[in-house]
Formats: C-alpha cells, structure tokens, sequence
C-alpha cells in the first residue's frame, strides 16, 4: 500500500481518463465539457505531486519506478506544460473543427506515458510508457483527419517511431542478452567490462532516445509533423515529450552506463554538434513557423544535449535548466501563433507576420522578446540557458563544443532576425483579430513575463534544480 | 556607503521607459512622452555629474562599489567606478538627452518606440561601464545590440536591413568567443569578478588565447581594421540620433574593454601582441583615412574618419605608457564629442535637402551663417587643432607612441595630416564653393533647439581644448595604478632589454 501512495498522481491520471472516456461516451457534446475537465485533473495532478514528501527517495515494485526528486521536478515540468498548452490551445481546437471527447483523452493518456517514462528504472517499464505516449501521440498527429496534411504526419511520425522503437526494443534485448536483467541498478552492477554486445545495444537505445527528441541524423520526421499537424498537437510535440525524453535520456547515461562513459560520450557529442549546426543552418530558408520552430527545436535539443555529454552532474543540471527555460520560450511562441487568426483562420507564413507591429505592438513586443530569447541575446532567459549549458562544458575542456555552440547561436541569430525584421521593418498588412480567450492571454504573458524577468532573479530555479541528486 | 547611486544610474533609464511604455498612445501625448525621455535622462545626467563630484579622484580603488549575490554561487552583481569608467558614463549621460531633443525633427514615426529604445539603450551602456564581474560586462555589453539592431531596422534609411543585419552579426560573432574566454576565466581562477581578477592575475600560459578571444570582440567592436566594414553601412543607415550614440558611446565600449580587461587581466599577452594591435592601428589610420578622402557620402565620410580615430586610439592604449593610455582616453571622449557633434550636423542638412551626397551642397556659408560656424568648430575639432579636445588626445597618443617607436609614432603622425586633409576637404565642399543647386538655396539656418544641442557640443569641445586638466585628473591616478599593478612598465622595460 505504501508503494500505491506514491503513484497517486499516476493512479488519478488513470482514473481519470477511464472516467472521462465513459462520461464522453454517455453524455452527447461534451467535449468541451471533457476539455475543461481534463485541464482540471492536470491541476489535481499538480497539486497531488507537489504534495509528496520531497524527502522520499524510493524505487518501488522491484526497483523499477523511481520517485526521485529528478522524477518529480520533471513531472511537476511535464504536468505544468500540460496545463499551459491546454490552456492556450482550447481555442484553437474549437475553431479548426477537433473539438472531440478524443481529444483531451488523448493528451492524458499520452501524459501519462510520459509520467511513467520520467520514472522508470527498469527497460520494460521505460519502453511501457514509451509506448503509451506514442500511440496516444501518432492519433493527436493525424487528428484532424480531413486534412491532408495532418494524415500524413500521422502516418509518417507513426512509420518512423515503430522503426525506431523496434530499434529501442532490440537495443533493450542486447543489454538484457549482456546484463541478464532490465533493472537500471543492476545492469550497472552487472557490466563492469565493456562488451561489444553492450556498446550495441547503447547505441540502439541511443538511436531510438534521439528519434524521440528529433536529434540529427534521426529528426527527419520533425519538421513534417510539426507543419502538418494541428498547431494545438505541434505546442504538445514541441514541448512535452522533450521532457520525458530527456529525463530517460539522463537515467539511462547516468544510472546503468555511467561507468561506461567513453563509450558513449562520443556518440552525444556527434549527435550535440549536428543538431545544433543543421538545426541552425536548416531554418534559415524556411516560410512555414512551424515548421521553422521544427528546426529550431532541433538546434535547441542539441544544446541539451552538450550539457549531457560532459557526464557531469552539473551538465545534467545545466540540461535541465536548458529545457526549463526552453519549454517556456516555446510555450511563448505557440501562444503567439495562437494569436494570429483572421476570420476563424489561423495564419502560419512568416510572411503573414509583416508589419504586425504597426497593428498589434504587445503581440509583436512579445514575440521579439521570445525571438531575441531563442537566439540566445541577453539579459533575456534563453542567453541564460545557454550559459549554463558552455559554463558546464568549458569546464570539461571541451572547447570543441563549446565554440562550434556558441557558432552556431550566431549563424540562428540570422533566422530569428529575419522574422523580427518581418514585424518589425516590414509593411503591415491586416489586422488580425485583437480579441483572445483569457487563457491564452494569461499564458502568453506569463511566459514573456518569464522570460523578460528571468535575469532579475536567476538563481530561483538553478537552486530547485541543484537540489536534483541522479544516483 | 548608503544609497546605491550607480544602480540608480542604470536602473533611472529603464523605469522612464517602463513609464513611457505604459503611458496610453495617442498623438498628442508623443510630446509628453518625449518630456518625459527628456527628463529622465536629464536627471540621469545631474546625478552623474554628483558621482563626479563626490568621486575622490585621489583615490586608486573603486568606489561606490555595490555588490549583490546574483546567480548564487558564481557571479555576484557588482559595480564600481573607477575614475576612467566615470568619465565615460558622464559622456553617456551627457549625449543621451542631446539625442532625446533631437528626435522632433529627425523620427517622424513611432516616436515612442525610439524613445524607449534609447533609454533602455542608456541602460546597457552605463551598465556596461560599471559593470565589475566579467558576466555582468558581457550582458550589458551583448545587451546593447537589441535596442541598437532596432534603431538601425526601424527608423533608418533605405539599406537598413542589411544594415541592422550587419551589425548584430559581426558584433554577435565577435562576443560569442569573448563568452567563452570568460567562462574559462571562471574555472582557471574559480571568479569572475574583476577586482578579485586584478588581485589574483591569470597564469601567463593561458593569457594569449583568452587574451585573443576577448581581442575578437572588442576588435570588431572598436572597429579595427579588417573587421571594421559594419560601421559605414551602420552609420549610414542609422538615423541621426541612432548615428550619434554609436558614434559617441558604443564603440567607446570596445575601447574601455581594451583598458579595463586586455590591459588589466592581460598583461603578459597584450605586451606579446603590441606589434599586431600596432600593425592594424596604423592601418586602420592610413588606410581609412585614404578611404575617407573618397567618400562622396557625408556619413560615410565622417564614419571612415570614426575608424581612423579609433586607430589612434588601440595605439595609444597598446603603447601601454602613462601619456598613450591617458592620451588614448582623452581622444574617446573628445571623438565621443566631436563624432557626435558632426553627425548631428549632417543630420541637421540632411532634413532639410534629405541627401547626404556631398556634391549636392555647396555654399552654405552665404544661407546658413550659424551652422557654417559651429560645424568649423567640429571639424578642427575632428582633425586636432590645438585648442579643441582633439588636439590633446592625439597629441599624448602620439607622445606615448615616440615613447616606444619612432618609426609607429612617425605614420600615426601622418594620420593627422590626412585627417586635417578629408576633414578640411569636406568642409570646402560644403560649406564654401558656388551656390548652385536650387534646393539649398531654400534652406533655413538653425532652429533654436538644433543650435542648443550644437552649442552644447561646441562649449566642451573647447573647453577641454585649452583645459584638459579635469580629465585628465581624474583618469591619472586610476592609470598610473592600472600600469603600476600589472608592472607594464617593468614588462616593458624587460622586453626592451634595459
């Protein structure tokens, strides 16, 4: 019973989509119904984690599920984010026509997977939650399915995520066929040589981790799907599955092949340095803002990802601030992109952007703080995170990375000027609609607020996350 | 030490742009916004010149020195002034409300964005000269583009894109490795703070790569020659106000960088580069001075002359001798005053025939007698005429540099000739010569707030001209410590074999 306690969040996310499912079903047009009560239960949720001792270390059912306090901070990240995006997108998803029972089903099951991937110490329970997020997410991608788009996307992110999986799986059965057990714990215990096996099966699973946070060479998937699907699903793609992901990015290094470091630094440096370059050089031609925000995403993950390979616990923090201040700086921009409807239409071009600081000079003010952010120009949150992450690799010696980085912010400094030359220098067109749900207003604006104010007080959340202990 | 004047001084700007921000729009109230603007900045400047006043010019430490823990653990918000960076923020103070009263005429839209720009632009740049902690520095200094790459992109002139572009890039690329160096810093000493960095010095066999790294960032922000070429296109482009705060303050960053830091952390390697800072020096001198000769643009003309002076002044700091440094210090804030003052007064003919090109004047002297006055004033002071304050600065940059070279001392001279040359040149072609094209036969003399502002520029320009002593006063003692503490001198001595 004790170990049930723990879970309670979990078990109330579960309850609650089985709940919400049977409602759905019996009672005719609730779905905005279920959507609000959906953004309630996340809030339940919130509340239930932040109430957990934060003294508990625990691994129950056999060392397989972890609450820890990476796994709850992460949780706290993933359940927060979870909010905000319902709460920017309700509107978005009435007037694209996807307002369905499925809908917010979907975004909880697929929370849910996530939530179970943030804790799990143990292969099989990873590749459980790993699934669960994934076929809820494969659905949301194709979910507007009148769209040509949308289907495609689906189909293609559900193609490329079973290859990928089926490398994990395959990954997860070399280790166990070397380590002869799924536990994390115990496959450290059980490895103490390098075996060639092994190494292989790292790889695997590095392979299939990548696939899912859209690192290059495996991002191939990202930018069609973030284009194609809703814009409401693209903010769920662009933020929430990044932190599972690399929650089980930093256990899975960190725990069982910590020891193994050699073996595996490499290969993240490799996969660092070519998202942050290709991310960067790739969205300088792009029209579409999603699909730019894609790349973006792409090079963003690849700072992550410098902070991991230092195998440092303060690169593993500096990862973590990284995706912090990430998470808000995108939430930001979807907002904005929330922000551009004519007419019951939602408008995606950066072309569509031109001259919106003649019309609408908050949303623009906004965007240029959350652009110039992106980029990574002080005193705003993104230079921040980037810091943290070349503090934590300078002091490995690893200049490489840090100055091929730091290039690379300049070479995407380029993009992120084009679209704020577009609002800014550009003729203005018409006026988009000034009018928007209070949700979406709120969230923008705490995001920017954020962001903007971040440098007034930076230790605030370096110093929550230097609580976070991985062993 | 009770009420924190410095980070009143860098916060005052900030909350009147908050305050304009907040203000309704409306037409009407663009001229309260800009009241508003006007007395921020004033104030911002009478509470400069008490910090000069209380300043003790006697003494070597810095003072007013406000410390605060800021990211816990690693950097701690710390500023001080020593009596080089006070002389610096004065000039910051001092040009910001000049350029506030002179956006009626030059910014036709949008006035209250440009008005919150340059005073969160003000911010960074006091900032920047206060600042004490090497990330502190970097933010303010990186800090600066966003409100410059605006001011640039919105209200500039016909190739401001590109022009913007330019400017934040190279900038950009140039700091990106000064970000590292400084994060090195950290882990070879465990601070980032400067006056700890003073005390503890840096292990010679690092200095050279940290030393070039913080090189490639002031370099290009000085400009230097070969990394100079974003400067005409950002001038050009930039409107009056936009033109005169780079001019008169930005690049002056780059130069304090070079005193504060290259100098002051960087003994060791700043002495084993002179014969590279020397060789793009007398460069930057010569050459674009050249090339200043042969711009038909009036900006562009005055932007070329900008690097030249610049030149004079990387010299006169790597000279590393008590006259090069002081001279070079003077010769900021002399160009700072005379830059600013001379693009204040293209910007003046400029609304009236909207061209910069040179050969569409012509005989201004007859139509417009006050400005043919105050623009003489600028231009002898531009070339160094004793009895202006760029006399002073190029002459100890010159002395300091016979110090050491001959040979370097005897082409920078010939700089001052050149000098005189272009900036005598444009103002034959300007101000004298026939009065032939029609339109500026129609032009008005000065209005009451244009001859304000110039005349404001003028009276320091000439004071210090004959009266240097205040300056120079209050940099001495912060100078003799800066060579003392790194023995530059004895470094020197070693080098030359004596």
């Amino acid at each position: 019973m004790e170990n049930l306690q723990l879970i309670i969040p979990e078990l109330f996310i579960s309850i609650m989509i089985m709940f919400l499912l049977i409602f759905g079903v019996f009672k005719k047009n609730s779905s905005q119904l279920v959507y609000n009560l959906t953004t309630v239960s996340l809030v339940a949720a919130l509340a239930l984690i932040i109430n957990l001792d934060t003294q508990i270390q625990s691994s129950l059912f056999n060392n397989s599920y972890n609450i820890d306090s990476l796994a709850r901070f992460m949780k706290i990240l993933l359940i927060l984010s979870g909010i905000f995006v319902m709460l920017s997108s309700s509107k978005y998803i009435q007037i694209s026509n996807i307002s369905k029972i499925e809908y917010p089903i979907l975004i909880l099951c697929s929370i849910l997977g996530m939530m179970v991937m943030i804790s799990s110490n143990d292969l099989i329970v990873f590749y459980m939650g790993l699934e669960l997020q994934s076929l809820a997410l494969y659905v949301l991608a194709s979910f507007n399915r009148d769209n040509l788009l949308s289907t495609e996307s689906g189909l293609k992110y559900f193609v490329l995520s079973a290859l990928s999986s089926g490398l994990l799986l395959y990954g997860c059965s070399l280790i166990y066929g070397f380590s002869e057990t799924t536990n994390f714990n115990q496959i450290m215990v059980n490895t103490k040589e390098i075996e060639y096996g092994l190494t292989f099966g790292i790889v695997f699973i590095l392979v299939g981790l990548a696939f899912k946070i859209s690192a290059v060479p495996f991002h191939m998937w990202a930018p069609d799907v973030y284009q194609g699907s809703p814009t409401s699903v693209t903010v769920f793609f662009a933020l929430l599955p990044k932190i599972a992901a690399l929650t089980v990015f930093i256990r899975f290094l960190y725990i069982p092949f910590y020891e193994l470091g050699d073996q595996w630094q490499m290969i993240i440096i490799f996969l660092s340095i070519a998202s942050m370059v290709f991310g960067a050089v790739a969205a300088i031609g792009q029209k579409n803002l999603k699909r730019l925000i894609a790349y973006s995403s792409i090079s963003h993950m690849g700072y992550a990802l410098a902070g991991l390979s230092t195998g440092t616990t303060q690169g593993v923090q500096s990862s973590i601030t990284y995706i912090t201040i990430y998470l808000v700086m995108n939430l930001a921009f979807f907002s904005c992109l929330f922000m551009l409807k004519r007419n019951d239409e939602y408008y995606e071009n950066i072309e569509d952007l031109s001259g919106l600081s003649k019309n609408h000079p908050l949303l623009s003010l906004s965007l240029l703080v959350v652009l110039f952010s992106l980029a990574g120009i002080p005193p705003l949150a993104g230079f921040f995170a980037k810091f943290y992450i070349f503090v934590a690799v300078i002091n490995e010696k690893m200049y490489f990375l840090a100055i091929v980085g730091l290039l690379a912010t300049v070479i995407a400094a380029f993009y992120y000027l084009r679209i704020i030359k577009i609002i800014y220098f550009d003729p203005e067109r018409e006026k988009f609609e000034s009018k928007h749900n209070l949700g979406l207003k709120f969230t923008l604006l705490a995001s920017t607020f954020f962001i903007l104010a971040y440098f007034i007080y930076p230790s605030g959340i370096v110093d929550i996350i230097s609580q976070i202990n991985i062993n | 030490m009770n009420f924190p004047i410095l980070s009143s001084l860098i916060l005052l700007p900030t909350i009147g742009a908050l305050f304009i921000f907040f203000v309704r729009s409306s037409n009407s109230q663009y001229q309260s916004s800009k009241y508003v603007a006007l007395f921020i900045t004033l104030a911002n400047f009478i509470l400069s010149l008490y910090l000069w006043i209380v300043f003790d010019k006697s003494i070597v430490d810095f003072q007013f020195v406000e410390e605060r823990e800021w990211i816990s653990g690693f950097v701690n918000y710390k500023v001080g002034v020593d009596g080089i960076s006070i002389l610096f923020i004065l000039l910051t103070t001092f040009i910001t409300p000049i350029c506030v009263i002179t956006v009626n005429a030059t910014i036709k839209n949008r006035l209250k964005d440009f008005l919150i720009a340059i005073l969160i632009l003000e911010t960074f740049m006091i900032g920047v000269f206060c600042s004490l902690d090497l990330v502190v520095f970097y933010l303010f200094f990186e800090a600066g583009l966003i409100p410059m790459f605006l001011i640039i992109g919105i209200w500039g002139g016909e190739r401001r894109v590109y022009s913007a572009f330019k400017f934040f890039l190279y900038t950009l690329l140039g700091s990106v490795l000064m970000l590292v160096a400084i994060i090195s810093i950290y882990w070879i000493t465990g601070t980032t703070d400067v006056i700890k960095l003073y005390e503890l010095g840096i292990d010679a066999k690092y200095q050279n790569l940290l030393w070039l790294a913080f090189f490639s960032s002031f370099a290009v922000k000085t400009p230097m020659w070969p990394v100079h070429t974003w400067l005409p296109d950002a001038h050009v482009e930039a409107p009056t106000a936009g033109s005169v705060l780079l001019a008169a303050i930005l690049l002056k960053m780059a130069g304090y960088g070079f005193i504060r830091f290259s100098l002051g952390l960087f003994p060791d390697a700043s002495l084993y580069f002179v014969p590279l800072v020397y060789t793009l020096s007398l460069i930057a001198i010569i050459y674009t001075s050249l090339v200043a000769l042969m711009q038909e643009d009036m900006k562009k003309l005055i932007a070329y002359s900008s690097v030249a002076h610049m030149g004079f002044v990387t010299l006169g700091i790597f000279t590393m001798t008590q006259q090069g440094i002081e001279g070079s210090i003077f010769q900021m804030i002399s160009h700072g005053l005379v830059s600013a003052a001379l693009f204040l007064c293209v910007g003046v003919v400029y609304d009236r025939l909207h061209t910069r090109l040179i050969n569409r004047y012509g005989g201004l002297v007859s139509i417009m007698p006050k400005y043919a006055i105050v623009f003489m004033v600028f231009t002898l002071g531009a070339l160094g005429l004793p009895g202006t304050s760029g006399f002073i600065g190029e002459f100890l940059v010159l002395m300091g540099a016979f110090k050491k070279s001959i040979i370097v001392a005897t082409i920078a001279s010939l700089g001052v000739i050149l000098g005189a040359a272009y900036m005598l040149w444009l103002y034959k072609r300007i101000i004298f010569g026939k009065l032939i094209n029609e339109d500026v036969k129609k032009m008005a003399d000065l209005k009451r707030f244009e001859i304000l502002t110039l005349w404001l520029l003028v009276l320091p320009i000439i004071f210090f001209g004959f009266y240097p002593e205040p300056l120079i006063n209050s940099i001495e003692v912060s100078v003799a410590n800066l060579i003392d503490i790194n023995d530059l001198d004895k470094i020197n001595k070693l080098a030359l074999g004596e």
